[in-house]
């Protein structure tokens, strides 16, 4: 009997730590996710967020700190011991086995009789829409048909906890969107606590119920997808959540809930403060929906160098005095070469404490 | 020029014929010269015995027992070296795969092959002969009182064959184990597969074409065991093998009639055992070892 065949209440890791020589992949990760969550780890490549996976799994050991599933300590015990299911990145199927016998691993390793084997496999095919596939090999699929296989295989065994690292990132975009709906799908049908590794902010946000943004092995944000979208508490965590127009400035005034820095000579952004900010210098984050041409005279100079056509409307790329690029939407074209001045919403600038400018 | 779809050239190139092809001319004149004129003649030269019928030599090798055992001879010796050196492979390349300093390790076990049969040969005369290192330890801590006899025996040999055969086993062997993907054992044991298991589950038969082949090229460098015979061996009784019937026959009798069927005789069994292990691997998944494509 595996520890995972269990049901448990909640997974904690206290003070996770795992070194590579003198290399810190984690340093110290706190974090309790309930029974049913669905929690993405979100982070940059090097962030640390696929080895706190295989801690969790098992593939790791971990150098510091332990992983807690309610009263039982299972950083010590083997992978095989844990019963989690895993989808990996390159989906690891058997090449030598047919999809029916892959998905039925699990179930043989753990001594299900044949006839239980045979059903549930058929019922989990069907439920990831493989029927008519099951006696192919891996290597006759698609990749998005092997990607079933894959969460197949780590369901099929009825998991406590179902760990995916990056499962989406070997498709292409339209079936990447299609798979994003059937995780999602097969999730609130099955109820597993699930643990999902990735670096796309949008797949976090649209599946997660609550994201934890890593950082150079650190936890720098835990949140559900909306605090993250609208209030990152730090500068990277905006920069990660697609706040991709970065403005330095200094700050001229505070007034409450509002704060208002200068950039450059003349223009100045209007803005809330986060992460702290009192006075000095600044960084205006910007989403690029967010930052339009505006008439305001304090609105950033800046001169336009590409505008494309997005259906409703347009994209550009404006660059200002200070060889700073800034992406902007509007709603009319405007002329490549044209200057123009640049504003948003005080409600949709974030400004944090930042470098001199 | 009128238009008639593509030119000579162009229909040669597409199927695989261009100025490059050219090369491989050199090579196939030498395996012309150096293999398959010397095997024709061989094949001929064999239908030519002293005795004027065609069949005479075959006929002689399978009634006298001094000819026809030495194939016996042969596979005894290199069979079980040959699947001794793949147990041995085995677990030593599961232990390699995971080992930092895997270079220098195959550096140290490729040297033996770089010394060749003849030295490993006369190096174990040295230390498992009568007053080698290894019989005079056995002597001096009492186990035999007298020295053990290795050497001019069947153990000599195998123990030879074993010596300069098992680095190019393993490293064969290394690259088949090195080359299935570890996340595949990585899935196993998410999916509750102890070693054991991952083992019998998943290595094992993703191993087994390429062992088969190991088998094979190993198998085919200890049957033509010449050298390591005679110098270690019991060449006159014990480790008579094939190869030492045809010497004889071309050397010591001159009949190059009955050295050629021999010869060819020796061809034939080796290439039985060889079709027999290709046949079988047929029988298990050949296809790519590490995860299908993305």
């Amino acid at each position: 009997m595996t520890v995972g065949s269990t049901k448990f209440e909640t997974l904690r890791l206290e003070g996770v730590k795992r070194d590579f020589g003198t290399f810190n992949a984690l340093r110290g990760l706190d974090l309790t996710i309930a029974r049913g969550e669905f929690v993405a780890l979100l982070g940059p490549s090097g962030c640390g967020k696929t080895t706190a996976l295989n801690c969790i799994a098992g593939l790791l050991d971990v150098t510091g700190g332990r992983i807690m599933l309610d009263d039982t300590r299972i950083d010590t015990i083997r992978t095989e011991e844990r019963g989690f299911g895993m989808v990996f990145q390159n989906y690891a199927l058997f090449p030598h086995m047919t999809v029916r016998r892959n998905v039925g691993f699990g179930l043989k390793m753990r001594g299900v009789p044949r006839a239980e084997i045979d059903r549930r496999v058929e019922q989990v095919i069907a439920t990831v829409r493989l029927q008519g596939q099951a006696d192919k090999l891996p290597g006759q699929l698609s990749g998005g048909q092997q990607q079933r296989v894959a969460i197949a295989r780590a369901i099929v065994i009825e998991p406590p906890l179902v760990l995916m690292d990056e499962p989406l990132s070997n498709l292409d975009a339209k079936l990447r969107l299609e798979m994003r709906g059937e995780i999602r799908r097969i999730h609130q049908s099955l109820g597993s606590t699930t643990i999902y590794v990735t670096h796309d902010q949008e797949e976090a946000l649209s599946l997660a119920d609550r994201i934890v943004v890593l950082r150079d092995g650190a936890i720098r944000q835990v949140g559900r997808p909306d605090e993250l979208y609208a209030a990152p508490a730090h500068l990277d965590v905006a920069d990660f959540m697609g706040y991709r127009n970065r403005i330095p400035g200094r700050v001229t005034a505070q007034d409450g809930g509002r704060v208002t820095i200068s950039v450059g000579e003349t223009a100045a952004l209007i803005g809330r403060p986060c992460d702290g900010l009192v006075d000095g210098p600044a960084i205006a984050m910007i989403r690029p929906d967010d930052l339009e041409p505006t008439d305001a005279a304090i609105g950033i100079p800046a001169t336009v160098e590409t505008i494309e056509y997005r259906g409703r409307e347009f994209h550009g790329l404006a660059r200002t005095i200070a060889n700073q690029e800034l992406h902007f939407r509007s709603s009319v074209s405007v002329g490549r070469g044209e200057t123009i001045r640049l504003g948003a919403d005080p409600a949709r600038v974030l400004i944090y404490p930042g470098a001199t400018p | 020029m009128t238009d008639r779809g593509p030119t000579l050239t162009q229909r040669l190139r597409a199927r695989g014929l261009d100025g490059v092809t050219l090369l491989v001319l050199p090579c196939v004149l030498a395996i012309i010269a150096l293999f398959i004129y010397p095997f024709l003649y061989g094949l001929w030269l064999s239908f030519q015995p002293k005795d004027g019928t065609t069949m005479g030599n075959y006929d002689r090798f399978f009634r006298e027992p001094f000819l026809y055992k030495t194939i016996w001879t042969t596979l005894k010796i290199s069979i079980p070296v040959t699947i001794l050196n793949l147990l041995l492979a085995v677990p030593i390349a599961f232990r390699v795969r995971l080992m930092k300093h895997q270079r220098l390790l195959t550096t140290i076990l490729v040297l033996p092959i770089t010394l060749g049969t003849v030295l490993v040969a006369e190096g174990m005369l040295f230390y498992f002969g009568p007053q080698g290192w290894f019989s005079r330890t056995v002597m001096a801590l009492g186990l035999m009182d007298h020295a053990p006899s290795i050497t001019h025996g069947y153990w000599g040999v195998f123990l030879s064959l074993l010596i300069t055969g098992f680095p190019f086993t393993f490293l064969l062997t290394l690259s088949y184990v090195t080359g299935i993907e570890p996340a595949l054992e990585q899935a196993a044991a998410t999916l509750g597969a102890g070693p054991a298991a991952r083992f019998r589950e998943i290595f094992l038969p993703l191993l087994l074409p390429g062992l088969a082949i190991t088998f094979c090229l190993s198998f085919v460098q200890a049957y033509s065991v010449l050298p390591s015979a005679i110098l270690v061996g019991d060449p006159a009784n014990t480790t008579r093998v094939i190869s030492i019937a045809a010497y004889q026959a071309a050397f010591e009798d001159y009949d190059y009639s009955l050295a050629s069927a021999i010869a060819m005789i020796m061809g034939a069994v080796q290439l039985v055992v060889v079709a027999a292990i290709l046949g079988a691997r047929t029988l298990v998944y050949r296809g790519p070892v590490a995860a299908a494509k993305g």
